[in-house]
């Protein structure tokens, strides 16, 4: 073979490349020190007080975190895809709701508080907690309650028939709004009614737990509860068409003297002027019409192998009452570290929804929910549009949700 | 609708003559300047050095399937750049990696995970699984006391020097339980924090040794039943119980009350009761997938239905679609008509749209009481256009024909104007009227570029999931009817439902399964079709 320059400079390349390629595999880590880093993954809301605590957590314990943010709606799902290949995060935050699925899945590591979890308001460790085992740290608790305009009517009503007369008295084009959807309802929204009838989705047993063996839906509470839905939805009073959207325009518009909302919808209103009152969820069905309660937290992955470092990250950092505050601050959600909570409720809103949520109950957080969810909402358009005999509907979607638990 | 190959094939049937051939190799050979070898070189080491590195750690991970296929596929591309001609190679070469990538792989793969019971509760090996068990078995003994730890070394073994709430000062490892020391040094708030001969080990000591230090178990006593300290800080310790223990010799769990949880061969550990221990574990189950999709009574009983609705929704979306397509793109293709750029950009507008995003400004214009086709198009009339059966698949029709009629209407356009106008003329002469001119020259010839196109469109649809879930999520549904299927659902909305919301929640091998047998209906609809096509080339 004739020797060129051509080739020549292939062969000074070649080698060029391979000794580029090899010295980064000579490189071989020997130092005793720590010297991996934290993934949190963490919606953009978040993060920006996340940023300021990892620089503090780097300076101070040495260890790298690295904030990943991603929609918040996705992280259940890319987390429960993504940790058993090993490169998932150490970190994610997270709805309690989601617990049962991550512990299904065996994506998510116990946390142990010790003391610390008095320092908790007790729904949100209660919510965090799944078969006995506590799961993540909390941050936030958020539940709905009733808004009264008050300069519409002056009196709180004690019952949810008088909070109809109040509101018919009132002359507004609605009595009482709540958003629901044409084709799923809500059954999130009209549970602490539900609720009132003593009908909880689950048994709750004696530690506070639910019990996802036991569909407590169809008792006799459920019944009578489907009985109400059918009578307020041929009255008018629920209107499966008027949506969150629609509902909050119309209330914010003076139309209706009474809201059944959350937190989340209290900025609008207070823009518009609205003299407004948070007061607790007027019963229905004689008992108390307890909310559900949604907690926000921050689980640490099964596969993670920095568990030491993560745990620190959250109990002593995120877990401080700086950091929680942060975390209400940005997200207007109520703290759930009991100091924190207590500096927030300073502000009249959080205080009273915290008020109306120490009656609430945790949104369950067992995988058999995702199947609860859609006949539950199917079955209330129909009871409330008048489809049919609202005891049978109720008793079919039990038979239906129970038969699929079932599997 | 966005189908982004058909949009380019468009471009294909009317492009100008095809590029001229590439020159001929002899010459480019020559013409390989320095500079560009250069080039070649550094983008190729760019390549080596990321698949060294994924080498490496795909070596480290012992995935040895995929160590040679990264192997083969670098040396490849590597002969092929560095090696003088093989041009067509140096040319395809790169898009045959990521067609490997992106289609092949990703249908070899939900190919495989059909005949799998991947889902929820059996996502991750039977190791992981085992190992996560006995993590969330370890159950802290309700009411036992916090002990204030320090973590100490000695000849690479570790310690937990712990400090008892009544000030009593033990010290203990994995291999001896917990005795009282004597001799130590305390710190300011009276925690033991060093034992004379022991190394203290600080927070960042601890870090580097994570994995150790966590999973140390130190007995309470002789007795393993009084449990055992763990430490999930370093810096506390709190006594655990372990409610499940597992077996290797036997492969199984055996709980406190001498429960037996054998391997039940469904990727779970079950006790003799068919109570299953969370998680399970990714098996392969063969064709059981297949037979359930078949047997499953949420899907075989309003299969029929269904079907015929999907049918009939693919069809019906593509004839509205291209009918109307086609008209406006004959009527603004008329020479004289003014303006009629401004006019197609605006026909063109809901295909910029994502369809996503118009599936709900729709929803909220269909209201029956608040949406504004009922309050001022209808005069504030209450037609329940989303949640009468009826009306729900009129309008998921017309929205789709809203989204649609664009994309029809630029391909009708681009092949029209592809059709020489002497043809036209010619039959003018002849004393054809415009109508039959359309009929028996124009649309004959519109149909042989676009037909593919049709059936692409009839494909697309037969799986358009996005409008029918953003506008009506498969409802109204009849809750009395049993069954989970709604007015509108259509076959792959159904199948969502199906493998994603029942039972155990997401069952991506049910899913997988329910996606081939789709693809065999759409494919085989294709193939019918695409025959059909070919019999109308021919005739021209």
């Amino acid at each position: 073979m004739k020797v060129t320059s051509r080739s020549l400079l292939m062969t000074g390349a070649l080698a060029a490349t391979t000794a580029i390629v090899l010295s980064g595999c000579a490189t071989e880590p020997e130092a005793p020190q720590f010297e991996g880093s934290l993934t949190v993954w963490v919606d953009a809301d978040r993060a920006g007080v996340l940023e300021e605590v990892a620089a503090q957590f780097e300076e101070e314990r040495g260890v790298t975190v690295e904030l990943v943010t991603k929609e918040f709606g996705a992280i259940r799902d890319d987390f429960i895809t993504q940790a058993p290949t090993g490169n998932g995060p150490d970190i994610i935050v997270g709805a309690h709701d989601w617990l049962g699925k991550l512990v299904q899945n065996g994506v998510v590591a116990p946390l142990e508080l010790g003391d610390k979890a008095s320092e908790f308001q007790e729904v949100a460790i209660s919510a965090m907690s799944y078969e006995g085992q506590t799961y993540g740290l909390p941050y936030s608790v958020e539940n709905i309650a009733m808004i009264r305009n008050t300069a519409l009517v002056s009196e709180q009503p004690e019952t949810f028939d008088e909070l109809l007369e109040l509101g018919e008295a009132a002359g507004t084009e609605y009595s009482f709004l709540v958003g629901l959807d044409p084709n799923a309802a809500d059954p999130y929204h009209l549970y602490p009614l539900q609720a009132s009838f003593g009908a909880p989705v689950f048994e709750i047993t004696a530690d506070g737990t639910y019990d996802p063996t036991a569909l407590a839906l169809g008792n006799e509470g459920g019944e009578a509860f489907a009985t109400a839905l059918a009578e307020w939805g041929a009255a008018g009073v629920l209107n499966t068409n008027i949506t969150g959207d629609i509902a909050r325009e119309e209330f914010v518009a003076g139309k209706s003297p009474f809201f059944l909302t959350g937190p989340w919808n209290i900025p609008a209103i207070s823009e518009a002027g609205i003299e407004y009152a948070i007061e607790p969820i007027p019963t229905a069905g004689g008992e108390t019409a307890s909310p559900f309660v949604g907690v926000q937290g921050f689980f640490i992955s099964a596969r993670s192998e920095n568990t030491l470092a993560a745990n620190e990250f959250l109990v002593n950092y995120i877990g401080t009452e700086a950091v929680q505050t942060a975390l209400y601050e940005v997200g207007g959600r109520a703290p759930a570290l009991l100091t924190a909570f207590d500096a927030a409720a300073s502000n009249a809103d959080v205080a009273a929804f915290g008020e109306v949520g120490a009656n609430g109950n945790p949104m369950p957080n067992v995988p058999a929910m995702d199947v609860v969810w859609s006949d539950w909402g199917t079955t209330e358009v129909a009871i409330i549009n008048g489809q049919g005999d609202p005891v049978e509907l109720w008793r079919a979607m039990v038979e239906s949700i129970q038969s699929k638990i079932d599997g | 609708m966005s189908i982004h190959p058909t949009a380019s094939s468009v471009a294909a049937a009317t492009a100008t003559p095809p590029p001229a051939p590439p020159a001929p190799v002899r010459r480019i050979r020559q013409a390989r300047s320095t500079r560009g070898l250069i080039m070649t070189i550094a983008l190729l080491s760019i390549l080596d050095a990321i698949a060294v590195f994924a080498l490496f750690m795909l070596f480290l991970q012992e995935e040895w399937l995929l160590v040679g296929i990264v192997l083969a596929v670098t040396v490849l591309l590597n002969v092929i750049y560095l090696r003088p001609g093989w041009l067509p190679a140096k040319y395809l070469a790169p898009g045959l990696v990521f067609l490997a990538i992106f289609q092949i792989f990703v249908v070899v793969y939900s190919g495989y995970i059909a005949f799998t019971n991947y889902g929820d509760g059996r996502n991750g090996s039977k190791d992981d699984a085992i190992q996560t068990i006995v993590l969330t078995a370890q159950e802290r003994v309700p009411d036992s006391p916090t002990y204030r730890l320090t973590v100490l070394e000695q000849f690479g073994e570790y310690f937990f020097l712990v400090t008892d709430p009544t000030g009593e000062v033990l010290l203990g490892s994995a291999d001896q339980p917990l005795e009282p020391v004597g001799d130590f040094g305390t710190d300011s708030t009276g925690k033991a924090d060093s034992v004379p001969g022991f190394t203290t080990l600080t927070f960042n000591d601890l870090l580097g040794n994570q994995r150790a230090i966590t999973d140390l178990a130190v007995q309470l006593s002789d007795d393993p039943n009084d449990g055992a300290l763990r430490t999930p800080d370093g810096s506390s310790a709190y006594l655990y119980l372990s409610s499940l223990e597992y077996d290797e010799a036997t492969d199984t769990f055996v709980d406190r009350s001498g429960t037996v949880y054998r391997d039940g061969g469904d990727g779970a550990f079950v006790n003799d009761s068919g109570r299953e221990l969370t998680p399970g574990w990714t098996i392969n189950v063969g064709f059981d997938n297949f037979i359930t999709a078949f047997t499953t009574e949420n899907i075989r009983g309003p299969l029929i239905s269904v079907t015929i609705w999907t049918f009939a929704f693919a069809i019906l979306s593509v004839v509205t679609t291209f009918a109307l397509g086609l008209f406006l793109a004959i009527v603004f293709n008329k020479p004289l008509m003014r303006g009629k750029k401004i006019y197609r950009i605006i026909m063109i507008l809901p295909y910029a749209f994502p369809g996503f995003l118009s599936g709900l400004v729709w929803l909220g214009l269909l209201n029956q009481d608040f949406g504004y086709v009922n309050q001022v198009i209808f005069g504030g009339a209450s037609i329940p256009w989303l949640t009468d059966p009826w009306l729900a698949k009129f309008s998921v029709l017309l929205v789709n024909l809203w989204l649609g009629f664009p994309y029809m209407f630029l391909i009708c356009t681009g092949a029209l104007q592809s059709i020489p106008e002497e043809l036209t003329e010619a039959a003018t002469v002849d004393g054809a009227r415009p109508w039959a001119v359309f009929r028996l020259i124009k649309f004959p010839l519109l149909l042989v570029s676009v037909a593919p196109l049709l059936i692409s469109s009839f494909a697309f649809n037969f799986n358009n999931f996005n409008i029918i879930y953003m506008l009506t999520g498969g409802g109204p549904r009849d809750v009395t009817a049993g069954v989970d299927a709604g007015a509108t659902d259509i076959l792959i909305t159904l199948v969502y439902k199906v493998a994603f919301g029942e039972g155990t929640g997401r069952d991506y091998g049910l899913a997988s399964a329910f996606a081939i047998l789709i693809f065999l209906i759409v494919a085989t609809v294709s193939i019918i079709s695409f025959r059909q096509t070919k019999a109308l080339e021919e005739l021209n």
